[in-house]
């Protein structure tokens, strides 16, 4: 009965399983759901979690490959990185909020928590409520690298939510908040902000004009002969990334 | 000036049924908006059809699955050792300090806040014993949970059948495992009974443990090793990250109702029971 | 013969296994979290509001504080409309009603806590925000939203509890020219005092324990709140935020808050059946 990783059972060596960031999430599973409309006795199972937990579960093994919206750090190099896609982090006001620019130094400060009221960025004044992502997100890592460098910190008195859905369901309902999220998610019901004067569009992404950009990667221990590879393979292939362009990223592959 | 206590009470009165008034029409108003936005989107093919889109379209179906299969299992561990456990401490143990530290111990198991359970089980079970996230990691978790809810009410339950009747078994020249299953287990069924469902009840509405144990994987779990999300954790998916809030008050409404169905169920087969045995 | 000892060690078996299952999540979550209070210290662990785990600072201050301004804020809201509702239900109401209400009680207490944590983030979250302020996600919402969690259980054993008191001492108050409410306030109260203290204890500790409908609309946010429209991060939102990618000392220090939580649902449970067992 013995079994290592999610999903594997001695009878049904066909499942494959993938854990991690919130924001590879919805792309996994339209991969997913593509993979096993062609492959119809493969299972793929998709966990949320966060960077940082799919990392550990590709690391431990109770993932088959972990999903990560940040790049690996030195603890983590040891494992097996396959770039899927570039995203762009959108930093997301509610569709009220006539907001439409922010340089990156503006951005740095209000997420000190040194600039904390719409007045001070030219709008009628009210507290800016902020909203972060908790500290295993990849998206937040990576919006710390791009945007916050080693010296600044994320204000300990923002609101923390533990997936970029959560943090677009604030945004959108709330008309004073502010806070990031991949760039896919973005719907109507709130605003990407063009940062420096750039939006995040696919084609900013691509031609890097727009600064915010960080990879998509999928982690394992190894990469054995079988369905996991046979998975990565379709992602890395034309139909996986056209998939993946359609939905609004920038593939790896040219 | 001294008010007439028969007049001070139609204020206290007053007072004491608008704050009934307002709690229930807190709680009559949480039913109904789930009812409302809900029970519309209960329909067999939602019932029936599999989530697609991360849960945007489709039904709930795997989800009703994977919620029978880790409750079941839960159960299936946690009954037989709770109520064992309770006929032993109070059938085959004197009363003593040994018990009651047991019974405490119990206690304040039951009250250990589930997420404490969810670390737990994510650590042992999903990680060092690498069951991953899956059916069994849930169902195991959960069972531990359950387990000094079932002790408890289980005990409680065959306490409360009089001693006499054990005596009078006694001087028939019934055996002690004889006297429990002819006599003193049925009387306490009813109790048992009541313990054990509401164990069931406890399953479908727990969050904290299960998505970190059983995970969240969309599709119809099918061996103990497959992950699976239930109905709670589904619900909760949805409508944090506002992915569909029909099908996020769809999902709760059939929780409210799976929750209705089992009260009634466990109300209906106490009443049979305790008519058969007492 | 034969056969009653094997059923009595098989019963005993089962008994072992459950009391050890039991030991074995103590045992476990104490030998996890120990060492990390002992490398940080139970004084830094406890009063240190820092806690940035990844950079080695483990302070829980704040989520003390949080959890239990909330679980107050949490009472403060539930016990009197607990204990008016029970009053009214018991004393006051007829029989029918009372049928009535119960099974509709049991109903809301198995409604699943992210079904209300929802409710309040669609209704509750944007009246305190338009309403009084901050971002709607707070301490309050917290509060109000763990208060209305809580109330059919404390209704219920209130109930119980107010039933259990003999008829007679109620008959034996009015015959002695005393009012209803009289009767209520100076009879039966204080005789279902313990079920009513078990009843609010009860509460509480599920209002602490209470995860997934508090990270719903209490905010998160690390600090410690100045007002009651701060969001706040209770022990429980913690462990359940950070357990999925926590490893090493980080780990520990969720098993060392879980110890935190345990020991106050232990004191919790004490100080229960020390008021039960005066009666």
């Amino acid at each position: 009965m013995f079994v290592l990783g999610c999903g594997r059972s001695p009878k049904k060596a066909l499942v494959i399983c993938v854990a991690g960031s919130t924001s590879v999430q919805p792309y996994a599973e339209k991969l997913a759901e593509e993979y096993m409309r062609r492959h119809k006795e493969v299972r793929i199972d998709i966990q949320g979690g966060g960077s940082s937990a799919g990392v550990y579960a590709a690391k431990q093994g109770a993932a088959d490959l972990g999903a990560s919206s940040r790049e690996l750090v030195e603890t983590e190099r040891d494992l097996l990185e396959i770039p899927i896609a570039y995203d762009g982090i959108a930093i997301i006001v509610n569709w009220r909020n006539s907001l439409e620019n922010l340089s990156l130094p503006q951005i740095r400060l209000i997420y000190q928590g040194k600039i904390t009221d719409w007045a001070e960025l030219g709008l009628p004044p009210h507290p800016i409520h902020l909203i972060t992502r908790e500290e295993g997100s990849g998206t937040r890592n990576a919006f710390e690298e791009l945007v916050m460098g080693k010296e600044a910190e994320i204000t300990a008195a923002a609101l923390v939510q533990d997936s970029n859905g959560a943090v677009r369901e604030i945004v959108a309902n709330d008309p004073y908040a502010l806070g990031y999220i991949s760039m896919g998610l973005v719907e109507p019901r709130v605003r990407a902000v063009a940062v420096d004067g750039v939006l995040p569009t696919r084609e900013n992404v691509k031609n890097r004009n727009y600064k915010l950009v960080r990879r998509f990667l999928l982690v394992a221990r190894e990469l054995k002969p079988g369905p996991c590879q046979d998975f990565v393979n379709f992602i890395l292939s034309p139909q996986g990334q056209g998939l993946l362009e359609a939905e609004g990223l920038v593939g790896v592959v040219d | 000036m001294r008010l007439d206590p028969r007049i001070f009470q139609v204020f206290v009165k007053a007072g004491l049924w608008l704050l009934t008034g307002f709690t229930l029409l807190i709680l009559v108003f949480i039913i109904v908006t789930i009812s409302i936005k809900g029970l519309p989107q209960v329909t067999p093919s939602f019932l029936l059809q599999e989530p697609h889109d991360m849960g945007r379209t489709g039904g709930i179906f795997s989800t009703i699955v994977a919620t029978a299969y880790i409750t079941l299992l839960a159960i299936l561990l946690a009954s037989p050792l709770g109520v064992g456990s309770a006929i032993y401490l109070t059938e085959y143990t004197r009363e003593g300090w040994i018990t009651r530290i047991i019974r405490f111990g119990a206690e304040c198991l039951a009250g250990v806040p589930s997420i404490i359970l969810g670390l737990f089980g994510f650590v042992l079970f999903v990680m060092k014993l690498g069951f991953g996230w899956s059916i069994l990691s849930g169902g195991l978790s959960l069972a531990i949970m359950l387990l000094p809810i079932i002790i408890r009410t289980s005990e409680e339950a065959i306490k409360a059948v009089p001693p006499e009747y054990r005596l009078v078994c006694f001087s028939l020249g019934l055996s002690k495992w004889q006297t429990i299953t002819r006599i003193v287990l049925p009387c306490a069924l009813p109790g048992i009974t009541t313990g054990i469902m509401l164990s069931v009840g406890r399953s479908l509405g727990e969050t904290a443990v299960l998505l970190f144990t059983a995970g969240a994987a969309l599709r119809t779990p099918v061996s103990l090793f497959d992950s699976g999300r239930t109905m709670a954790v589904h619900f909760y998916i949805l409508a944090r990250e506002g992915i569909s809030m029909p099908n996020a008050y769809g999902t709760a409404a059939i929780l409210m109702i799976s929750i209705l169905l089992i009260n009634v169920v466990a109300y209906s087969l106490m009443q049979r029971l305790m008519k058969r045995y007492t | 013969m034969k056969k009653e000892a094997f059923i009595e060690r098989v019963l005993l078996f089962l008994a072992l296994s459950s009391i050890s299952t039991l030991l074995l999540i103590t045992v476990f979550i104490f030998l996890e979290g120990l060492p990390l209070m002992a490398h940080v210290g139970l004084k830094k662990f406890l009063l240190s509001s820092h806690w940035a785990p990844t950079k080695g600072h483990f302070g829980i201050l704040a989520m003390i504080i949080s959890s239990i301004l909330v679980t107050l804020g949490a009472m403060v809201l539930g016990v009197p409309l607990g204990l008016a509702c029970a009053i009214v239900l018991a004393e006051f109401s007829p029989e029918k009603v009372k049928t009535l209400l119960k099974p509709t009680l049991e109903l809301l207490a198995g409604i699943p806590s992210v079904v209300y944590g929802f409710l309040g983030v669609v209704w509750l979250v944007p009246l305190i925000r338009d309403h009084l302020g901050g971002p709607g996600l707070s301490l309050l919402a917290g509060a109000i939203i763990l208060g209305i969690m809580i109330l059919p259980t404390i209704i219920s054993i209130s109930i119980d509890a107010l039933s259990a008191v003999p008829d007679l001492y109620r008959d034996g108050s009015i015959a002695l020219g005393a009012t209803e409410w009289q009767t209520v306030r100076r009879v039966v109260l204080p005789a279902a005092r313990s079920g009513i203290i078990t009843a609010i204890i009860l509460g509480m500790g599920r209002a602490v324990g209470e995860t997934m409908a508090v990270i719903m609309v209490a905010g998160n946010a690390l600090k410690i709140p100045h007002s009651i429209l701060d969001p706040v991060r209770t022990l429980t939102s913690n462990i359940a935020l950070e357990l999925a990618y926590a490893s090493g000392r980080h780990r520990e220090a969720l098993f060392a808050t879980g110890i935190v939580l345990f020991v106050i649902i232990v004191i919790l449970n004490l100080t229960a059946t020390f008021i039960t067992r005066r009666r």
